[in-house]
Parts: structure tokens; sequence; C-alpha cells
């Protein structure tokens, strides 16, 4: 359970990053993060896991204050995947990265093969194995970036902008792999701004602007209405738009999904004929 | 003429088993505007890199077949005199840009070709204009937002005048306004100044629009080639995994469900009008 209590934030060179942020995420919840470029998206996931410590207020990780906690503490339970995967990797090969973590937590060699095996496997990463990870093109070293964090299985997953360079296949195999991980009880926060990948997750939806939450609710209320979405410098769902601009021939404005829009239009059509 | 020209191209990174992409013939003319994409690790970057020299004189590795861009062979002529005639911009602009302020990141190339002082200002002063970020001359490149970083990196290129701009997925750190907005920046540049345009993409929602050409590889390979809207139609570009825009495929849902609708929309405005003109003609 993640509980943020009324926190602000100010980075050492002036700028309040965040404004008074409160909410909670409790556990098995899918939460996407929304906003512009600056609206303090990854300024408040980086308090998830201690990288920041509020300057006022406090965040609570299942109950411990993460001002009294080191990060490394905290990270057994929650695994955050930056978005810059460079400022992640170091190591020499694929295989070396992602057992990295899990010799500093102290696991078995037993433990760590199968966790590294799992883990390329799960990423398509299999073939890599003994590749550097900087030979690797930006998508794929996104993918190592992200095995090594789920190697030591943490309880709480955070990916920021996971779908940046990532082509339409291995978005729907992150999709994928985001449900199955929600499903099997993981708690999983993406920063994003990919409002097509958002629309076909349908996630939780926070929308931050300047430091602030401006909204919280389903994805489909919140990517759908189209003042939020102009206040956030976000753009609409493409579908939402087609069919916003159909108003006037009555349909609904809350629709995200190709085929709901289909049956939509097909249905009002032979209503029409009749 | 064409401005780039390439026969039979084979490039092989040093050391790799096997070539990043083989045998690309590929003719493209003055001012159009084209939009390469395929799945990750298709080739596409890598052949970028060849469009203005850093394939072979940065990264070494075996180039095989021809290739000309401007008429000058890139083997023979050094990155600074290839740079005069296609610019490059990357992913993302902290990559970029260096310098204290804005203005004297957009001066630092031309400073380097040694071209007189008024004429530095007066480029500079345009290509600031062209992109929109003449207000912001003085400020640090790192102070603003990503999306203006991103017009700072398109105005240095811009003031070295090229006739080609690369941009290699410009939009993908921006917030989805930012990107639209950096879109139609790159759009203008084609169409108002006749700048020829390789713009690599994977989100195709909002670059298709204006693309007069979108070519697909896969596999090291151009598989698909030509006009937008006949392209997305083909299956294969859906098979592996190119994100075809929804509007397209919303429009083949309704075109396999009966429903007459003229042309392949590339905007979520063309379906609306498609579909508003569909109910029209059916109440007839």
């Amino acid at each position: 359970m993640i509980n943020v209590e009324d926190i602000y934030f100010t980075y050492p060179n002036g700028v309040e990053a965040l404004k008074g942020v409160s909410l909670q995420i409790t556990d098995g919840e899918f939460v996407a993060i929304m906003g512009q470029n600056g609206a303090g998206k990854t300024t408040l996931v980086k308090h998830f896991n201690g990288l920041l410590k509020p300057t006022r207020g406090r965040v609570l990780i299942d109950d411990i204050d993460t001002r009294h906690v080191s990060v490394a503490t905290l990270a057994r339970k929650v695994g955050f995947v930056f978005q810059n995967p460079d400022h992640q990797l170091f190591s020499e090969t694929v295989e070396d990265e992602i057992s990295f973590a899990l010799k500093n937590f102290g696991f078995d060699e037993k433990t760590i093969k199968e966790r590294v095996d799992w883990a390329l496997n799960i990423l398509d990463l299999t073939r890599y194995r003994k590749t550097s990870p900087f030979m690797l093109s930006g998508g794929e070293r996104k993918r190592v970036a992200l095995a090594s964090v789920l190697a030591w299985d943490p309880k709480i997953l955070i990916l920021d902008e996971p779908t940046i360079g990532q082509d339409r296949n291995q978005k729907e195999r992150l999709r994928q792999f985001i449900l199955q991980m929600n499903h099997q009880g993981k708690t999983v926060v993406i920063v994003t701004h990919d409002i097509e990948f958002v629309a076909e997750c349908e996630p939780r939806v926070i929308l931050m602007s300047d430091g602030r939450i401006v909204a919280d609710g389903s994805a489909r209320n919140v990517l759908t209405n189209p003042d939020l979405i102009a206040k956030s410098w976000l753009l609409l769902p493409e579908i939402t738009s087609v069919l916003l601009n159909l108003n006037n021939l009555g349909f609904p404005a809350n629709v995200m999904d190709v085929y709901e829009a289909r049956d939509l239009i097909i249905e009002r059509l032979g209503w029409d004929r009749k | 003429m064409a401005i780039i020209e390439t026969r039979n191209l084979t490039y092989t990174y040093p050391y790799a088993d096997k070539p990043a992409f083989k045998d690309v013939t590929l003719r493209i003319e003055r001012g159009e505007f084209i939009l390469l994409t395929g799945p990750s690790g298709c080739g596409k970057t890598t052949l970028c890199r060849c469009f203005n020299g850093l394939i072979p004189h940065f990264y070494g590795g075996k180039l095989e077949g021809e290739i000309t861009v401007a008429g000058l062979k890139t083997s023979e002529h050094p990155i600074h005199d290839l740079a005069q005639h296609v610019g490059l911009v990357f992913q993302n602009p902290e990559n970029q840009l260096f310098a204290l302020t804005i203005e004297k990141d957009v001066a630092f190339g031309l400073e380097n070709l040694g071209l007189p002082r008024d004429e530095i200002r007066r480029r500079v002063d345009w290509a600031l204009k062209v992109t929109g970020i003449y207000d912001l001359k003085d400020r640090a490149p790192f102070e603003v937002s990503g999306g203006q970083q991103q017009r700072v990196a398109i105005a240095s290129v811009l003031a070295m005048r090229p006739e080609v701009i690369v941009l290699d997925e410009p939009t993908s750190f921006l917030d989805p306004l930012s990107a639209k907005k950096i879109l139609e920046v790159i759009n203008n540049l084609n169409k108002d100044l006749g700048i020829t345009i390789i713009l690599v993409e994977h989100r195709l929602d909002l670059a298709a629009r204006y693309a007069t050409r979108v070519i697909i590889m896969n596999e090291g390979q151009i598989i698909l080639d030509g006009e937008p809207r006949k392209v997305f139609l083909e299956s294969e570009a859906a098979l592996i995994g190119v994100g075809i825009p929804k509007v397209v495929r919303l429009y083949m849902l309704l075109k396999r469900a009966g429903l007459n609708i003229s042309n392949v929309p590339l905007s979520p405005e063309e379906l609306s009008k498609s579909i508003m003109e569909a109910f029209t003609f059916d109440k007839c």
C-alpha cells in the first residue's frame, strides 16, 4: 500500500515540483500517472522508493515512512525502472546486469540462475544473454532494465515511460505482461504520456499538472474528458476524437476502443435504415 | 534529380555477424516527406546513419553498394561536408544540446564552418524564428521544456540550411501536444521551405497525415514503400508490428462491415467526415 500524505517537494535549484499531493494506491492496483513534461510525474514516483524524500508531508510504503529507511531497504519491495535505461545499466553482459541486484540481495546461486532465466525468457532477451547491453537498441535496453528489476520480484513495480522506443508488437507484449503481473497481485504504477497505450490498458488514471493532481479516475472517464486533456497538454484518444466529431449524430463521447466504436456505428446505421 | 540514392546498399557493424540491412535500393526525390518505420531492430536507424556519413566515417564497419547524397558519394566526403546537406535530429534532445544559451547552441555548427559573423547572426535568427523559439534565445537549453529543447535541436540543424533533415523518433520523449506541435514545425519545413524530410517514427497516428510516402523496413530490408493511404492497408504492415493508426483500423473494420467510406483516413477529422458522409448518403 502506497500512502502519500500532502507532500511538497522542492529541488535544490528552487523548482517546486510537487505542491501538495495526496493519494492512496492499494495493493494490486494498476495506475497510470499522466500529464505533460514537467508536471511532476517522475518526481512523484521517485518518492515511492525513497529516491526522493518529501520536503513536507510524508510517504508511507506498507506503513513504513520513506524518510526513515534507505533506498536499498525499500528497493526489495519497490522496483523502479527508469525512463532512460542508460541511467541504470552498467554491466558487461545482459546476464550480469540481471543477476547483479540478486547477488546484492543475497540470493543463492541456484535461485539467481532460475530468476535470470525466467526474466530473460519473459522479456524475450534470451538470445542476448552474453551480449553487452550497450550493443543493443534503445528498445532492447529498456527491456533489459525491466528484466533486471523484475528478477528480484518486487511487490510494487514502477515503470517510468515504459513504451518509449517500443514498436507495436513490443507494446502489446508489454501490455500483456503488465496485466499478467497485475493479475498476480503486483501493484503496477506506470508514468507515461502514451495515450493510446493507456486507452488499451484501461488502468486507474491520475492526471497531474503543475505539481498537483488534477484528476483521478478510470481511464474511460479521464482520457475522454476534452477539458482535462487539453489542460494537461495531452490529446484525446484517436477513436474518442472520431466519435466526438460525430456528436450531433448522437454518439457517446467516452469511447476509446476501435471495436466498440465499430459496433456503435454499425448499430446506428442499421437503426437509421429501419 | 534524386537527393538520396542508394543501390544494393548493405552494411555490417564492426564485429557483427550479419548485416544490419541488406541490398537496400532506394531513390528519394527532393521535397518528399518520408515516414520510415518498422519494428525495433529492423535497420531503420542504421540506414539513416548512412545518409549523413556517420556510417562509415564514425561507426566503421563494412559498407557495400552505392550511396550518393546531394550528388556526393558519402564515403568520399567527411561528415562536416555532408552536414551542410543533411541534418540529423535525435530522439533525446538532451544528447544534442550543450551550450549555455539556446542562441549559442544554434550558432555552434555555423561557427565551425567559419562563416562571417553577420551571416551567422542572420541564419541563427531565421532558424529560431522558423522553429518558434526566438523569444527563448537567451535561455539555457536545459531550462526549457522537452518540446522546446527538441525545437532547439531542429533549429541547430536548420541553421546549416540542409537540403535534407533526418529525424530519428524526435517526439518520443515529448507529451502528445508538444509532439503534435513539433510535427507541425517539421511539416512546415517540408511544405514551406521544400526541405526533404526523413522521419523515423513508431507512432504513426500523429505523423502519417504529413507524409507523402511511407517506407516500412523489416529485418534489414524494405518491404513496403508507397503512399500512406495504400501502405497502411497492406496486411503485411500490421503483421510485422507496425503501429497502424487507430483511425485506419476503424476504417478497415467499418469497410469490412459494409459501410461505404470513400478514402483511407489519416486523421480523426478525416474519418469523422467520411462517416458523416456515409450516413447522409444512406439517408438519401
